[in-house]
């Protein structure tokens, strides 16, 4: 059993280990900053990897659960009072419920129909922050209150170094958990086959919409760090581009690997800034990176590097 | 009833570029099984290659032609060097190329191009022509009348020509259609290149209407695939219908409810449809094999 739980687990050790040696490379808060932001999305982009990894369910619409944590942070302390840490958890287990309530239909729907499914209800909380100004604060969004907690006010870039960090860890034990329970291995029965599952006295119905109800409340607790993280929130957060980028990072890091998910965010948050430095071609780069690594490495960068360095082994 | 009119009359100039567009997506669907996101981008380059040989002196129609022609080749070279080496990968990774060529291609016109808004000369008079109290634009009558062209000579070419039974063979059993001698890579690579022309023809009529700029490509892309979802994915007629109604619902929401919500209604009614009918008003269910 012990020799079972360190395999399992053994995949995050050295993304721990990386975790604590890196800020000893930072030469100055803009690095803790953007690893900040890739744990945060690693986080998201996590959820999404359990839906569609191991469930096989397509999502294009799960930037609305990172709008909705954002929001709730942002709206919970001005006009309710509520303490943003507070607002964290409301805003997860809204995005949970949402998810519960529109997944049971939804989930129905398979491949492309369930594709623009998603994307219409992700649109739809677009529309909606982009045009309740009262609540939201319109186009030009609202700024967020700091995260206080026992007395901390936590604004610095390295603190949410830690928690981002931390919080991926946390996220990716209980995902990999997960999948080597019973329900994971129903949901990758799934994946291979509903109809073979269901006779194998699965529900799957009700084993699609937990996970899309995890991979939501995941979503809405990296949408309220980054919304905390940045002190702003635009509605932007839960726009169509921000779906296609989360689904990217999972299908890059590889579709099913937790440690590829961390990968796929890693490429999609750090490129873009370096990118900036060509400017005008930064566009036409990005995409021609993100069609080149979906050309060579189709399983993934992780899946497809470990499978490299299998053959060139023996 | 005046008003009705004219939010149908708009709706149909929409509806009729969302048709275009969802019929792309279909072509390449059926032919590949790829749902290609670049789609909207064809539209765009289309538009803009229209706009900035015009600026350089080419006569408007001999530059719309030149830029279908140049939008075709960007098509083949999308297939050539990015589709057919992935040509075995999972479904989603398809989705995420042809993303890569969205972003890849939208940013390349930001270079070759600029990112102002342009616009087109209308082909006949720009008084709009009054009708039972509404107005409607030449230009879109003009966009009508090609959408409708395009529709006929496709249709004319499934049914008639011994191409277009290839491409239909092809979409409708791959292995099969290569078994009686059908060259299934050239009628993808065919498939590419015509749903890229219909795209860049939209994109030439529609500008004079829309205006066009360097990102107007990824919400065409979207509402023309919630089209063709709407119609049924690989149905072409459900793709023209899914169009259209897809443009209605947009007008008529936004003239009677409110314009910032005229997506939210369009997408809701899409979610209702496909929860009543899960393969949309004409498409087919493929029976899972266990």
């Amino acid at each position: 059993m012990r020799a079972l739980a360190t395999h399992r687990l053994a995949s995050l050790v050295p993304i721990a280990a990386i975790m604590l040696v890196l800020p000893l490379m930072f030469p100055s808060a803009y690095y803790y900053r953007v690893a900040a932001l890739v744990f945060i999305f690693a986080l998201a982009a996590l959820g999404l990897n359990l839906l569609m990894g191991f469930a096989g369910q397509v999502s294009l619409g799960h930037a609305g659960f990172l709008g909705l944590g954002g929001y709730a942070v942002a709206i919970g302390p001005t006009h309710f009072g509520v303490p943003p840490w507070l607002c964290i958890v409301a805003g997860a287990a809204l995005s949970g419920l949402i998810a519960f309530l529109v997944g049971r239909p939804i989930l129905r729907l398979k491949g492309h129909y369930l594709a623009v499914a998603t994307l219409g209800f992700g649109l739809l909380i677009a529309i909606v922050l982009t045009n309740e100004a009262g609540w939201s604060g319109g186009p030009d969004g609202t700024s967020v209150s700091r995260l206080t907690l026992f007395g901390w006010r936590l604004s610095s870039s390295d603190a949410w170094y830690w928690i981002a960090g931390a919080s991926f860890l946390a996220g990716a034990t209980l995902g990999l958990n997960l999948i080597d329970s019973p329900t994971g291995r129903a949901l990758r029965a799934i994946h291979d086959s509903e109809v073979a599952s269901s006779l194998l006295a699965i529900d799957v119905a009700r084993k699609k919409l937990g996970v899309f109800v995890l991979s939501a409340v995941y979503a809405s607790v990296a949408g309220s760090y980054l919304a905390l993280l940045n002190g702003h929130i635009t509605p932007d957060i839960s726009g169509f581009l921000r779906s296609i980028e989360l689904v990217a990072m999972v299908v890059l890091g590889g579709l099913g690997s937790i440690p590829g998910s961390l990968v796929g965010a890693a490429l999609l948050v750090v490129l873009p800034q370096t990118l900036t430095m060509l400017h005008e071609y930064e566009h036409m780069v990005l995409g021609l990176v993100l069609m080149g690594f979906m050309i060579f490495l189709r399983q993934g960068i992780v899946p497809g590097l470990a499978a490299f360095f299998a053959r060139w082994r023996r | 009833m005046a008003e009705s009119l004219q939010f149908f009359f708009s709706g149909l100039t929409v509806g009729a570029v969302y048709a275009l567009v969802a019929l792309g997506f279909t072509l390449i669907y059926n032919a590949s099984d790829v749902i290609n996101f670049a789609q909207g981008e064809f539209v765009m380059l289309g538009g803009m290659t229209t706009v900035f040989l015009s600026l350089a002196g080419v006569p408007v129609p001999l530059a719309a032609l030149l830029a279908v022609i140049i939008t075709v080749a960007i098509g083949l070279a999308l297939h050539r060097f990015a589709i057919e080496p992935a040509r075995e990968a999972g479904a989603v990774t398809l989705i995420m190329i042809t993303i890569g060529a969205s972003i890849f291609l939208r940013g390349a016109a930001q270079v070759v191009f600029d990112k102002r808004f342009h616009s087109l000369p209308h082909v006949f008079a720009t008084d709009p022509i009054r009708i039972g109290g509404a107005a409607i634009l030449p230009q879109s009558l003009v966009v009508l009348a090609g959408a409708a062209i395009i529709v006929v000579l496709l249709w004319t070419f499934f049914g008639r020509t011994l191409m277009g039974k290839a491409v239909i063979a092809t979409a409708a059993n791959r292995l099969a259609a290569r078994l009686v001698g059908i060259d299934t890579r050239r009628i993808v690579g065919l498939s590419f290149a015509v749903s890229a022309a219909i795209g860049a023809v939209a994109g030439v009529l529609v500008t004079p209407i829309t205006l066009t700029s360097y990102d107007v490509g990824t919400l065409l892309a979207l509402k023309g695939f919630a089209a063709a979802m709407l119609g049924g994915i690989g149905s072409a007629f459900g793709a023209v219908v899914g169009g259209l109604v897809l443009g209605m619902l947009e007008a008529f929401s936004a003239g009677f409810l409110s314009s910032q919500y005229k997506d939210a209604v369009a997408f809701l009614v899409i979610l209702a449809v496909l929860l009543a009918m899960p393969h949309g008003l004409f498409g087919r269910g493929r029976v899972e094999r266990v």
